[in-house]
């Protein structure tokens, strides 16, 4: 039996050394990952909560909350209006303005904003509560679009990447370069095939979710599916482009969990990213699961009409003809 | 048969691969409503041929015409292909398998048309993964007629089918070449080549090393008959003798047109013929001729 298994073992570390591109990157995902965590999460160890001040410094109050570091961060907010916003939205737990006597405002539908105050009324039992003007929202109403955006990106990159891996490999891809099918008519195909899936599919999560947790949408569904529509378009032909090329499962595997992580991560699905590094959140911007958590939870959230959800949309429309026009460029019907 | 313009011409054809120069030089001209074969064993440049001819392999150098133009949108919408190998996507009944092909071309036949000329009608519900081996190569041949070529590649379409299958896709091709199509087809079946074609190449080592009608070549390389032999059966001595004398694996060939004389000298060198068999040379013998090598090896 040991015989067998290490003959068994041999052959496949032999597959494993000679498919170059998949050892190459299985060797350097770990170094970038590495890498990439070191530069987000790394520094000074990051507090669980934060808290806006308003004023352009931080440093210019002397509050004895501000010594709470450990588990609060703090960052100058230059604008109420804004701060208010970010409370409302969850973006920050509590807003605080340290200008004689201190105020605050807390979002009472957020857990962290809770906890937050109880540390705030230990270091300053002075602080007074001022009410959040407008309506606030609930954590569920906050974390739903990204839940949905999230359940679209896995469906998007990994359904269509692996599909068309399995026609490369099978041959069913060559067969099809025989006709005068172009890579490009073939590609689309794919991505209206995936989009028509992911919509409906999203459509009965959003019904049969509302349903069950009833979370509050202020915007047009209409719009909330053109969201939806213009998001899955992107990241579809995202996957698409990854698979555009490859052979190797394991490849291709690895490339589609190395764009999913940071976004899943980046893109505000489960927290905000205020307070990380400007570096972050422009590189969190560029991800096309941002675009479309932004732009769905101003519909849902905020009732935002097109016109202020129009930048995201042309940049989820941008990044589709790119990722589509790359992936018909670099496509390979058959196996080498 | 009378000569007609060629319908694909193919120019001093080359590809290498780093280790390997697959095809080395190959050139010849296919008339219109013929069955051109390519024949020789694994490894001798057929299949790498045949795909420089259907577009899918860039040759390293060459080219390839169909009527007199380069290969290009015309030719796919014309050309009908048969891949030695070719997966269909999952969970597609025969129908549907070949209406997805149908879809991809301007023009061609109705589907139930191709289905019964394949003689799939029975079988259009099923899924195509749940056929036979014969039943598979119907369908794919049915798919590469979807479109109602002009040309139509078949490599090795008959490879790992059982005689029966083998003789009912005879069959189809067949009718598909009363039909005037022309037919370039691959195999290292010598049966296969001298029932279907009007002319052979054969190839080795990624060259032509012979080309014609394939009972013209048998009449320039060989006399009227064969004489086969068992090896173990064969004794040295009778290697002197003067005889046309070819080596296959199991046996020993003498090729002659002097029957009686041959076997009078095989009797006077004590050469036991209780095993002996005599048959007409054919396409196998050639190669084995031009090559020392058998067809299937």
């Amino acid at each position: 039996m040991i015989k067998r298994l290490l003959a068994v073992w041999h052959a496949r570390n032999l597959e494993f050394v000679r498919d170059r591109p998949t050892l190459l990157f299985t060797l350097l995902l770990p170094v970038g990952v590495v890498i990439g965590m070191g530069f987000i999460f790394g520094g000074p160890p990051r507090a669980p909560f934060t808290v806006g001040v308003l004023g352009t410094s931080v440093a210019a109050h002397a509050n004895p909350f501000l010594q709470e570091r450990r588990y609060v961060q703090f960052v100058p907010i230059p604008d109420e209006t804004a701060g208010l916003y970010k409370v409302r939205h969850q973006e920050i737990d509590l807003l605080l303005d340290l200008d004689g006597g201190a105020r605050y405002w807390v979002n009472t539908d957020s857990p962290k904003g809770y906890i937050v105050e109880k540390l705030l009324i230990a270091a300053d039992p002075g602080a007074r509560r001022q009410p959040v003007t407008g309506q606030a929202i609930p954590y569920v109403d906050w974390l739903f679009p990204g839940i949905l955006a999230m359940n679209m990106m896995f469906s998007c990159l990994f359904g269509v990447g692996y599909v068309v891996l399995r026609y490369r490999k099978s041959g069913f891809l060559k067969r099809l370069h025989a006709t005068p099918l172009s890579a490009f008519e073939f590609l689309t195909a794919q991505v209206l095939s995936r989009l028509s899936l992911i919509l409906f599919v999203t459509v009965v999560l959003y019904a049969g979710i509302g349903s069950i947790i009833h979370f509050h949408s202020a915007g047009s569904l209409a719009l909330l599916l053109l969201v939806a529509a213009i998001g899955s378009l992107s990241m579809i032909a995202l996957g698409l482009t990854i698979a555009a090329r490859f052979a190797s499962e394991e490849l291709v595997g690895g490339l589609l969990n190395l764009l999913t992580w940071p976004m899943m991560l980046l893109s505000g699905v489960w927290f905000s990213i205020e307070g990380s590094p400007r570096w972050v959140q422009w590189v969190a911007d560029i991800f096309p699961l941002t675009q479309v958590i932004q732009a769905a939870r101003a519909v849902m959230i905020d009732g935002a009409g097109i016109q202020r959800i129009t930048p995201n949309l042309i940049y989820l429309a941008a990044t589709t003809f790119v990722f589509l026009a790359l992936g018909a460029w670099s496509f390979r019907w058959r196996v080498d | 048969m009378p000569e007609s313009a060629p319908i694909l011409e193919v120019h001093n054809l080359v590809k290498q691969y780093p280790s390997v120069t697959a095809v080395d030089g190959v050139s010849f001209a296919v008339p219109e409503g013929t069955c051109f074969g390519l024949l020789g064993p694994n490894g001798a440049g057929k299949t790498t041929t045949i795909e420089i001819m259907e577009a899918i392999l860039p040759p390293t150098s060459g080219e390839v015409r169909y009527r007199g133009e380069r290969l290009g949108a015309r030719f796919r919408e014309e050309a009908g292909i048969l891949f030695q190998k070719t997966a269909l996507q999952d969970f597609l009944t025969v129908r549907q398998s070949v209406a997805l092909f149908r879809g991809l071309y301007e023009r061609g036949l109705d589907v139930d048309e191709v289905l019964a000329a394949c003689a799939l009608e029975k079988l259009a519900k099923r899924d195509n993964r749940k056929l036979s081996g014969g039943q598979q190569q119907r369908l794919l041949l049915a798919i590469a007629l979807v479109n109602d070529p002009k040309v139509l590649f078949l490599d090795e379409p008959t490879t790992g089918l059982d005689p029966q299958a083998r003789r009912n896709f005879w069959e189809l091709v067949e009718s598909i070449k009363a039909r005037r199509k022309t037919i370039i087809l691959t195999t290292h079946y010598m049966e296969e080549a001298q029932l279907l074609c009007d002319e052979i190449a054969i190839m080795d080592g990624g060259r032509i090393i012979a080309q014609g009608a394939p009972q013209r070549l048998l009449r320039e390389h060989f006399a009227e008959v064969l004489l086969e032999l068992p090896r173990q059966e064969f004794p040295e001595s009778a290697r002197r003798l003067p005889l046309k004398l070819i080596d296959a694996s199991e046996r020993v060939e003498i090729s002659t047109d002097d029957l009686d004389g041959t076997l009078r000298a095989l009797m006077e060198a004590h050469v036991p013929l209780q095993n002996l068999r005599i048959r007409p040379a054919n396409l196998e013998d050639l190669f084995l001729d031009l090559t020392g090598k058998e067809l299937r090896t």
